[in-house]
């Protein structure tokens, strides 16, 4: 049985043709223009506060739109953009290395396994420059050389050193700089903010996106906000794991509403598993906590030869140890990329060698470096990331080797946007995580920061008025506005009438671990098909059996979070079918049937060299087929031996 | 949500120290001025007082001398009311601000905590306040006491060396007197510590500098003001 | 290991609040003392209980989400760490643990141990920021900046604004938050021109939302998950000072 329908291929993504240099140029001169005057009467709404949300949010107030901003924690300096650690790339070429834009541009679509366009990723290699800048001025405080000049380190596997970064937050730092632009516009009166409110539904009328229907968390209170233009910066859906490197809050309800009401959904089975995370410790695990990737510079990884030694690291003498990535890829050794990384570590663990509790973890050993280089060294670099380990931990890693294991970090796919970030919904504009990105089916570290604040800071403040100059667009009907609240309410009125005997915690918990095991790192056809025989089932029982305590009108996160798992029950099930009708392996997305004699991932470049956008019917999923064209990078096989 | 917010503020006053009265860190500012008079004064008063060592002619030297310093420019005990009158604004403006902002802390933090442990801070920190309330008293008596004479058991103006021989041969008052000086040392303490803090001069670099100022201009006034009873007491000065 | 939580629970704002005591077992050191409130949670919901309500989100110290007043220490017993970052294994089985609110005016509690620290939002709004629009901005490497003030602004604009220093302080001040955010702009050549305007106006914006003065008790430092220094309370009186001195 198939689980979709194939529909119309997508075949205009509004990007300029001719030559790829000059395309964003030659679309910012033609997209349209709104005067100042006409700005102030136009209202858009920006649902989310991340890097890319409210870099957006901050850069629309400044041009005098009348902006509103949302975002479900008590602040908006708290999206979980904050979290990133690593670093941000950009093609300043400050280190003379050989960087520039070509460069940057090159080696994105070569990591995104040429999923992704090459007019996309060209403008965000551009635009990466201007975002150095901004932030600069801004105050964001980057690391610095001696002679007071920024400091850039390399990352995820490129040979360039193009990566800036402030300490290991630099996540923080320029979520700070994007937050106190936002603060200066509130002041100014240009931007109303509205944290601590979550949005459940989007309102679509005359075949425009005109608003959004919210729940304000403290009090309960269902209510429209109505605009000329709405925009997604809502992040990434990872959590539909369960265990992730994402903040609890983080969801994917704002755009799997937004899919439902008619906006394509773009490869939501590509997701990122990151290799250096600390391992699951006990059932009552909450999330997961990402170790920087740049550990893996100097740590050797390794497990026992023998499966199920139980001696401890140190008593494992030299030969009896499988330093399995330096076997496997002579070249590269422990800094091979991010997917091919977790995917070994996860082998060696299924043939029962993993140590640490449940047998899932690998060893990152920094003895080595500690004789090679000395404790001192050793700890300047990483002293606090040693630290976060001891203490969650309370294993010292400068003694014992830090155990690590795989988490889900980051989702490539997200809502289809074209070269202006336009969803298919007229007037709907998605951007940052959220969006199905520039990074095809697997994202170089230190390019999510980078797409984030390219979105937000430039590429949606120069395409958004050439939707907007034919604004403002009149009187939103109220059948709209009430259908759309009433279903809202409607899912809320469900959620608190089912009063079952389950919790929403104990079913997420059941999806995360279906999904992680059937649809996680490796993927097969049977397994796959065993999970869209299960989710369906599981839906129901959370239908029939969550318990939701108190009532909706005042703050009650039980209710918040009964209604997020809901959603991430529908979307499991599209992740599922979109892995399982993506035959070949690329990026992020590993199929068992696709590999090579060695183990490595095989690309089906006649086949699946296409976006797949999902379209929600009643009557199941639509398959619409972008076709992907490479005139610049010509495809080639990633080999990493 | 309502978001909390700004609420509406009367227009700005023209003048500085109307700007500075009407903000937190400006009226600690002028606590620390005024406080900084005060401990000028209290120096001042401490090294006068050593006199007391070199005998009844010196110090009973020392106050004619303050009280006919300027003649005739001045009039008789014109410097002592000039510096009264200075010590005097010092006190209003140091205990008004005090009040004020002790009243604003109370507002800004109306509920405790179940479970409280010993705090971080230091014991001269929490004490500002009642250490200031009970220096206060201690200056009206101590005032009444040798400015006066009225509690003095010998009570002469400008016989100093008397008075003080009187005062201090009774244990209570030397007791009295020492509570008041160890407090206003702790006073002292805090009060440097922070008042340079509030003038805004203590950098990272100079923090230790500052802290160590503190305790040692501190310890000192103390010291020098209590060597003055004990010696009276022990028969030292007589 | 079982475990008695002592946990503040009040309905509403106006609601008056009361301690409670939950006997909690099957807690292990491993755990998070959030995930030990979790599962208490988990628990209450099953028993048709209202679960406790708490803030939190990114669980790894950074978003500054989280914020327990915990044994009377704002974020525990152990220095420098967030609440989220806590782990059962500092905690002793034998003594009840006391859980609450942060408390401070600014800060109404909305339910539980949720508390609204929007004022802070309103403080960096009075002018926490470099006016940069987008696209004004020169070249980065145009204005070097010296290492270590690059240093110090950095370790300033570590502040997680978490309030943990607000709930501290005898005198329900918000200084430190708000000295940190002034040191981190103030240190760096960007933020030169709008110096002491920015720490007056931010100044005054405290005052206004309630919060009380400084009398630098170094109850904040103390409790800091991100060990921001007193000497920035210092820092920024200097710069409030220098913007009063001045008429607009
Ligand atoms: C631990 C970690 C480390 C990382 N390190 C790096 C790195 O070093 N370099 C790098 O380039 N990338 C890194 N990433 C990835 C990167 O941080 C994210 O992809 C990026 O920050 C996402 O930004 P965003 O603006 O799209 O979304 P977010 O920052 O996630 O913001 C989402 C916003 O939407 C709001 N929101 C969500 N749902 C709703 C709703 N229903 N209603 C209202 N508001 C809603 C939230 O409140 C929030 O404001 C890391 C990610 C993680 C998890
Ligand atoms: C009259 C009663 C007094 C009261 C109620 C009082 C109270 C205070 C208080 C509350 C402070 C603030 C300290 C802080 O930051 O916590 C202070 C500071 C200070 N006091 Fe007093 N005080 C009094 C008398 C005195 C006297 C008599 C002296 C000197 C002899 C003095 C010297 C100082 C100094 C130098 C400071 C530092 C100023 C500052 O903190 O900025 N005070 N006082
Ligand atoms: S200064 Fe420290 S305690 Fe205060 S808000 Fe910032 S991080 Fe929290
Ligand atoms: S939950 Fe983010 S800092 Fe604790």
């Amino acid at each position: 049985m198939s689980h979709y329908r194939e529909g119309a291929p997508i075949t205009d993504t509004r990007a300029p043709d001719g030559p790829l240099e000059t395309r964003w140029e030659r679309r910012r001169f033609d997209a349209r223009l709104v005067n100042p005057a006409n700005r102030r009467k136009l209202k858009v709404i920006v649902v989310g506060t991340g890097l890319a949300g409210g870099s957006a949010a901050a850069t629309l107030g400044e041009l005098g739109y009348q902006v509103t901003s949302f975002c479900y924690q008590d602040s908006p300096r708290r999206a979980h953009s904050i979290a990133a650690q690593g670093g941000i790339n950009a093609a300043k070429n400050y280190r003379g290395d050989g960087d520039s834009v070509h460069r940057l541009f090159h080696d994105t679509v070569k990591g995104g396994d040429f999923r992704s366009r090459e007019s996309n990723v060209h403008r965000l290699a551009e635009v990466s420059t201007q975002i150095i800048d901004q932030c600069v001025a801004q105050g964001v405080p980057f690391a610095r050389e001696y002679g007071g000049l920024l400091d850039t380190r390399s990352f995820g596997g490129a040979q360039v050193s193009r990566t800036f970064y402030a300490r290991g937050q630099t996540g923080q730092q320029l979520l700070l700089g994007a937050y106190q632009a936002l603060a200066r516009q509130i002041h100014a009166g240009t931007v109303r903010s509205h944290p601590r409110t979550e949005m459940l539904d989007l309102i679509v009328d005359g075949g425009r996106a005109r608003g959004v229907v919210v729940r304000d968390l403290v009090t309960g209170e269902i209510s429209s906000h109505l605009a000329d233009a709405v925009v997604l910066a809502t992040g990434g859906y990872g959590n539909v794991f369960h265990l992730s490197t994402n903040a609890k809050g983080c969801n994917t309800t704002a755009i799997w509403r937004a899919h439902k009401r008619g906006a394509y959904l773009a490869n939501p089975c590509f997701t990122q598993i990151h290799p250096t995370c600390i391992p699951v410790s006990g059932d009552h695990q909450s999330k997961l906590t990402l170790m920087s990737e740049s550990l893996r510079n100097d740590g050797r990884v390794w497990v026992p030869q023998q499966a199920g030694d139980p001696r401890a690291p140190g008593d494992i003498p030299e030969d009896e140890r499988d330093y399995y990535l330096e076997r496997l890829y002579p070249g590269f050794g422990n800094l091979v990329p991010r997917d091919i990384a977790s995917r070994a570590a996860k082998a060696v663990c299924d043939a029962g060698r993993g140590v640490g509790p449940g047998g899932l973890g690998v060893y990152l050993d920094f003895a080595d470096a500690i004789t090679r280089l000395g404790r001192a060294a050793v700890e300047a670099k990483y002293g606090n990331l040693f630290e976060m380990y001891q203490r969650i931990t309370d294993e010292d890693p400068y003694a014992v080797p830090m155990r690590i294991y795989p988490a889900v970090h980051y989702t490539m796919g997200g809502l289809w946007v074209d070269y202006d970030l336009r969803s298919t919904i007229p007037g709907l504009f998605v951007i940052g995580e959220a969006n199905f990105s520039d990074h095809g089916a697997n994202r170089l570290g230190a390019s999510a920061l980078m797409q984030g604040l390219a979105d937000g800071y430039f590429v949606l403040p120069a395409v958004i008025g050439d939707y907007l100059a034919d604004g403002p667009f009149g009187e939103v009907s109220a059948e709209s506005v009430d259908e759309a609240e009433d279903s809202v309410r409607a899912v809320v009125a469900a959620l608190l009438a089912v009063d079952g005997d389950r919790t929403a915690e104990s079913f997420h918990r059941e999806l995360g671990k279906l999904m992680w095991d059937l649809c996680g790192m490796e993927r097969g056809d049977e397994g796959l098909r065993t999970a869209l025989a299960r989710i369906p089932e599981l839906r129901s029982e959370f239908w029939r059996r969550v318990k939701v305590t108190g009532s909706g009108d005042r703050l009650n996160q039980e209710l918040e979070k009964a209604g997020r798992v809901a959603d991430f029950l529908e979307l499991a099930e599209l992740m599922c079918v979109d892995a399982l009708h993506r035959t070949e392996s690329c990026g992020g997305h590993f199929r068992v049937e696709s590999q090579t004699a060695e183990g490595d991932a095989r690309r089906d470049d006649d086949a699946f060299s296409y976006v797949a956008a999902w379209e929600h019917t009643p009557a199941g999923p639509v398959l619409h087929r972008e076709d992907l064209v490479f005139e610049t990078v010509k495809p080639t096989v990633r080999s990493y031996r | 949500m309502a978001l909390k917010s700004v609420p509406a503020r009367p227009p700005e006053s023209r003048t500085t120290v109307g700007r500075l009265w009407s903000s937190t860190v400006g009226k600690k500012a002028v606590m620390a001025v005024s406080g900084a008079v005060l401990l000028l004064y209290v120096v001042a008063h401490m090294v006068g007082n050593l006199k007391a060592f070199a005998g009844q002619e010196s110090i009973d030297g020392y106050s004619a001398f303050l009280r006919e310093f300027g003649q005739p420019i001045l009039p008789h005990g014109g410097l002592l009311w000039i510096v009264r009158t200075a010590l005097l604004v010092a006190v209003a403006a140091h205990m008004t601000a005090a009040i004020q902002l002790a009243r604003r802390a109370r507002r800004a933090r109306p509920a405790g905590y179940e479970r409280r442990p010993k705090v971080q801070g230091s014991y001269a920190a929490r004490t500002m306040r009642w250490g200031g309330v009970i220096i206060a008293l201690f200056v009206v008596y101590h005032l009444l006491d040798l400015t006066a004479g009225v509690l003095n058991p010998h009570g002469v103006q400008g016989e100093v060396h008397s008075n003080i021989v009187a005062d201090f041969q009774r244990w209570y008052v030397v007791l009295a007197y020492t509570v008041a000086v160890v407090a206003l040392g702790f006073h002292l303490r805090h009060g440097i510590y922070s008042g340079l803090r509030s003038l805004g001069v203590a950098s990272a670099a100079r923090a230790k500098a500052v802290k160590a100022t503190a305790l040692g201009v501190s310890v000192a006034i103390t010291a020098g003001f209590l060597s003055v009873p004990f010696a009276v007491l022990f028969g030292i000065v007589r | 290991m079982n475990y008695t939580l002592r946990v503040w629970r009040q309905d509403g704002p106006a609601a008056e609040g009361r301690l409670v005591d939950y006997e909690v077992d099957g807690i292990t050191p491993d755990m998070s003392f959030l995930e030990a409130l979790d599962l208490l949670n988990e628990r209450l919901v099953l028993d048709g209980e209202e679960p406790v309500a708490f803030d939190h989100d990114c669980r790894e110290g950074i978003c500054g989400m989280c914020g327990l007043m915990i044994d009377g220490v704002a974020h525990g017993p152990q220095r420098a760490t967030t609440t989220c970052q806590l782990h059962m294994r500092s905690f002793d089985p034998a003594h009840p643990v006391v859980v609450e609110p942060w408390r401070a005016h600014p800060f109404p509690v909305v339910r539980d141990l949720v508390v609204d620290r929007s004022a802070l939002d309103r403080i960096v709004e009075a002018g926490g920021y470099i006016s940069a629009p987008t696209g004004s901005a020169p070249e980065a490497h145009a204005v070097p900046v010296p290492k270590p003030d690059a240093d110090e602004a950095f370790e300033s604009a570590a502040c997680i604004g978490c309030g943990a220093c607000v709930a501290a302080c005898p005198n329900g001040s918000a200084s430190l938050f708000t000295a940190a955010k002034v040191t981190h702009l103030g240190l760096l050549p960007q933020g030169q021109p709008e110096r002491t305007s920015r720490a007056r106006d931010m100044a005054q914006a405290q005052d206004d939302l309630g919060f009380g003065g400084c009398t630098q008790t170094g109850e904040c430092t103390a409790v800091c998950p991100k060990g921001i220094p007193l000497e920035t309370i210092s820092r920024m009186n200097r710069d409030v000072l220098g913007g009063l001195l001045r008429s607009r």
